[in-house]
């Protein structure tokens, strides 16, 4: 008997169809991931199946039928919000991707986890709390008695994300949905999510929608895979099958697009060996002030790195490592202690604004790095016009950076949100390259990209390297794609250097445990049910 | 997601599709030095028109150029004089003598409500732009740079809020002396903090988002940052903030007035012709409606307008007006 079956399946916005008919079935038990890049509509899809669809102007046609053992079965489309709501979070349970704002601040743990038993299942305050202790204990919440009357600002985004998992099982539901759960989490943790979410599922028997937009993470979840592009579904079977054996072009590109270890970085545009950024003993505190008087938090401990002109070098951790602090103390967006030089010239403290341009930054969301009220070419055009570059060209400069990062220069008079996010980072990069930089801070700078597009601007960013002769520092969390980049890698954990070796040697042999433990959550090539087998 | 804010592409432009081209799959396709020449920016709809193809927007600036055409023509434009009192024709109801109907001293309220319009006009605008000219880069400057220089502006502006609006005006005129001058100066001032607030709550959000980061890590001079990015993306609050004053400054004017401390009798005003109605509501309710009525065509006039050029301003919004207008 399936746990879901959807039919037909058809999603649109006023005159724009989101998703243009779609069917699956779901046994008890099995997973299925829906993979696509962003816009192809995956979450619409499993959104309006689920009765969930809450957007003005759209309308949904089609057929989903649940059916659970206790509710018996239900046509989710067309459903009044009255049965929906009997159903969602009783036989269906959510995780969305931000655990930072899907947790209500203001709540205790326990009053999240419990109100959908309170509400489903009449549950005593006091039988409730039991339920709750022993949800926390088997999302692996440590020391859970203590937790129970936490507040979400008290755990890490990881934490945050197992208490979401609690909520959505506590109603032991039939269904599990899971919208890239993972994409706002470390590496690591994310590791211990899929394990998490497993075990879980294993347990209770629970069946699994898990949509993301990476294909390395649903190999590592799903037992079948569904593609979806433009609302289509172009490929839908088992994962073994699809990772060996894709049959659509655009499931082979999704594919070859996952970042995966064994790669490496181009060869060094400058064999000199000579040194363009020389930092010693960085350090930074932030002052933060409480109630009780003053304290810091130490973001960056002595650090010293060197970068060799015409190479990368990669600087990874998890989040609040202290690599953005690096970057942002080396723009002066934040003030430091210790040295910096480039190319032998102060770049601490006031400098000369002539000397800032010599660094330039591309920031990680392109969203929110351009300026919505400039077109794509103004944009470009403001650094030559705040350090006075080429003078009286600036339109024919323009047009040549456009060329360099491969966009149409038709696009010069658009506004942000008229691109899409991977052309949005090229304006980003275009703007970086028109300060004409010594050095390229790239920080997460394809983080926030779907996999595909990751892949592609990671390829520009190899090929300016060569055709320009540049230098960067390449801040990611990934360690995959810090392979393909990076001569050299430092690695970064709680503000302080782990590991800081040439890429080759750190790879072929990581000495440290931390080091270790982040590419040992890098999700495998092979899908784990072929392992499995 | 950015499929529902796809904008049609130029006719003729070879249809280069919106979101597609570059990161589509197949990869980018580099464009080559002959796509270079061939690439112009695509061309936008020019602002005007994009104004003149919203029918509001169109109707608030013909209301608008009407009343500032009656204002500047009123002595020749007006029926009766602006003090031609008739006291046996004395609260006379509209007729066609006098559409809108006459005062306690039997002057045509017409006549007056065209007069007035000059006064009206001027002090509201003469006023809010005066507040807004020294209200937002204080807000603006106190916003982004913060620290000490804050904390000092933004408690002299606590203390004129702490007075009353009418109480801070009354003490300014009454220290300098009263007409129109100084009306237009007092309210000003009265109205600057309320700029000063708003351009500063708004700018407190802006100054942290990533592409005003970006400027500083360019090293961009922090008035071009305020000139260039703060300013553009706080204009949809302060354009609000504006139409709003508009409206209260005229009330200001006309509280002023009956006080005996704003514009000086025999010079109509219709805040000063509401004030003077307010004893004959019962007896002669043109006195006050036609005034009234004047006041609020004008001030949504100003509201809509203003609204038109938000949305011109507004990328987002433009991109869906250009959409139809194709």
């Amino acid at each position: 008997m399936n746990v879901l079956e959807v039919a037909d399946l058809h999603v649109s916005i006023g005159r724009t169809d989101i998703v243009r008919g779609v069917s699956f079935a779901l046994e008890p038990e099995q997973t299925l991931g829906i993979v696509g890049e962003s816009g192809s509509g995956k979450s619409m899809t499993v959104l309006a199946a689920t009765g969930l669809l809450d957007a003005p102007g759209a309308r949904v046609s089609g057929s989903s039928f649940l059916h659970d053992e206790r509710l018996g079965d239900s046509q989710l489309i067309g459903q009044t919000p009255k049965a929906l709501r009997r159903v969602h979070g009783d036989a269906i349970g959510f995780v969305f991707q931000d655990p930072s704002t899907s947790l209500n601040p203001l709540l205790t743990l326990e009053r999240q986890i419990t109100e959908s038993l309170e509400a489903h299942r009449n549950m005593t305050r006091r039988a409730a709390r039991v339920r709750a202790l022993d949800l926390l204990t088997a999302v692996g919440i440590p020391s859970p008695e203590n937790r129970l009357d936490a507040y979400p600002h008290q755990l890490s985004g990881g934490q945050r994300q197992r208490v979401m998992i609690a909520i959505a099982l506590a109603c032991d539901p039939a269904l599990l949905i899971a919208d890239e759960p993972t994409t706002a989490l470390d590496v690591t943790t994310q590791a211990q999510i899929i394990s998490l979410v497993r075990d879980l599922q294993e347990q209770r028997g629970t069946a699994v929608v898990w949509i993301s937009h990476d294909l390395g993470v649903i190999g590592q979840v799903a037992d079948s895979c569904l593609v979806l592009q433009e609302g289509r579904v172009v490929e839908h079977r088992p994962i073994v099958d699809l990772v060996d054996a894709p049959a659509h072009p655009y499931t082979q590109v999704l594919l070859a697009a996952r970042p995966r270890l064994g790669g490496s970085p181009p060869p060094p545009v400058d064999d000199s060996g000579a040194v363009l950024l020389d930092v010693a003993n960085l350090d930074v505190r932030f002052p933060v002030s409480t109630p009780t008087g003053r304290t810091h938090v130490h973001a960056v401990q002595d650090v010293s790195f060197q970068v060799r002109r015409g190479t990368t070098l990669g600087l990874v951790g998890e989040s609040g490592s202290g690599k953005s602090t690096i970057a942002n103390a080396l723009t002066g967006l934040v003030r430091a202690n210790g040295d910096a030089w480039l190319d032998g010239q102060v770049l601490l403290g006031k400098v000369p604004r002539d000397r800032r341009r010599r660094l330039a930054m591309v920031f990680q969301d392109p969203f929110s790095s351009l300026d919505p009220r400039i077109s794509a070419g103004g944009a470009v055009a403001e650094p030559l016009r705040v350090h006075r570059l080429r003078p009286g060209r600036h339109r024919e400069r323009v047009a040549e950076l456009f060329d360099l990062v491969r966009l149409p220069g038709a696009f010069a008079s658009r506004f942000p949100h008229e691109l899409s996010g991977g052309q949005r980072q090229r304006v980003s990069i275009a703007r970086a390259l028109a300060l004409e930089p010594d050095l390229l801070i790239l920080d997460e700078a394809t983080a926030s990209l779907d996999a595909s597009i990751q892949a592609q601007v990671l390829q520009l960013l190899r090929d300016l390297q060569q055709e320009l002769a540049l230098t960067y520092l390449f801040i990611a969390h990934d360690l995959a794609i810090v392979q393909d980049m990076s001569h050299d890698v430092l690695v970064m954990r709680e503000g302080v250097a782990v590991e800081y070796r040439p890429a080759a040697d750190l790879f072929a042999d990581p000495r440290e445990q931390y080091t270790q433990r982040l590419l040992a959550a890098i999700p495998p090539e092979r899908p784990r049910a072929a392992l499995e087998r | 997601m950015s499929n529902e804010q796809r904008p049609t592409a130029e006719p003729g432009s070879g249809g280069v599709g919106p979101i597609g081209g570059v990161d589509r799959l197949g990869g980018p396709g580099r464009a080559g030095p002959a796509g270079l020449d061939g690439s112009a920016p695509e061309r936008r709809v020019a602002s005007w028109r994009l104004l003149a193809a919203n029918p509001v927007t169109v109707a608030a600036a013909v209301v608008l150029a009407v009343v500032a055409f009656v204002a500047l023509f009123a002595p020749w434009l007006a029926p009766y004089g602006v003090n031609e009192v008739d006291v046996a024709g004395a609260l006379q109801s509209p007729s066609w003598a006098h559409p809108f109907g006459t005062d306690d001293l039997g002057r045509d309220i017409l006549s007056r409500v065209m007069l007035a319009a000059g006064t009206s006009l001027q002090v509201a605008v003469v006023s809010v732009t005066f507040a807004f000219c020294i209200g937002v880069p204080v807000g603006i400057i106190s916003g982004y740079v913060g620290g000490w220089l804050d904390t000092v502006s933004m408690r002299v502006v606590d203390v004129m809020f702490a007075f009353p609006v009418l109480l801070l005006a009354l003490a300014i005129v009454a220290i300098l002396q009263p007409g129109i001058a100084t009306t237009m100066l007092a309210i000003g001032i009265v109205y600057t903090p309320i700029f000063a607030r708003v351009a500063r709550a708004s700018t407190l959000s802006v100054r942290t988002e990533p592409y005003v980061q970006v400027a500083q890590t360019m090293g961009t001079p922090w008035s071009r940052i305020l000139r260039r990015h703060v300013l553009p993306n706080i204009t949809g609050p302060l354009i609000v903030q504006t139409s709003l004053s508009l409206a209260f400054a005229i009330l200001s004017e006309a509280a002023l007035s009956f006080l005996g401390l704003g514009i000086q009798p025999p010079q109509p005003s219709w805040g000063g012709m509401l004030f003077a109605a307010q004893g004959f509501v019962t007896q002669a309710w043109w006195m006050s409606v036609f005034p009234g009525l004047a006041i609020f065509v004008t001030v949504l006039a100003f509201n809509l307008l203003g609204d038109g050029l938000r949305d011109v301003l507004d990328p987002k919004q433009r991109t869906r007006m250009e959409a139809r207008h194709r």
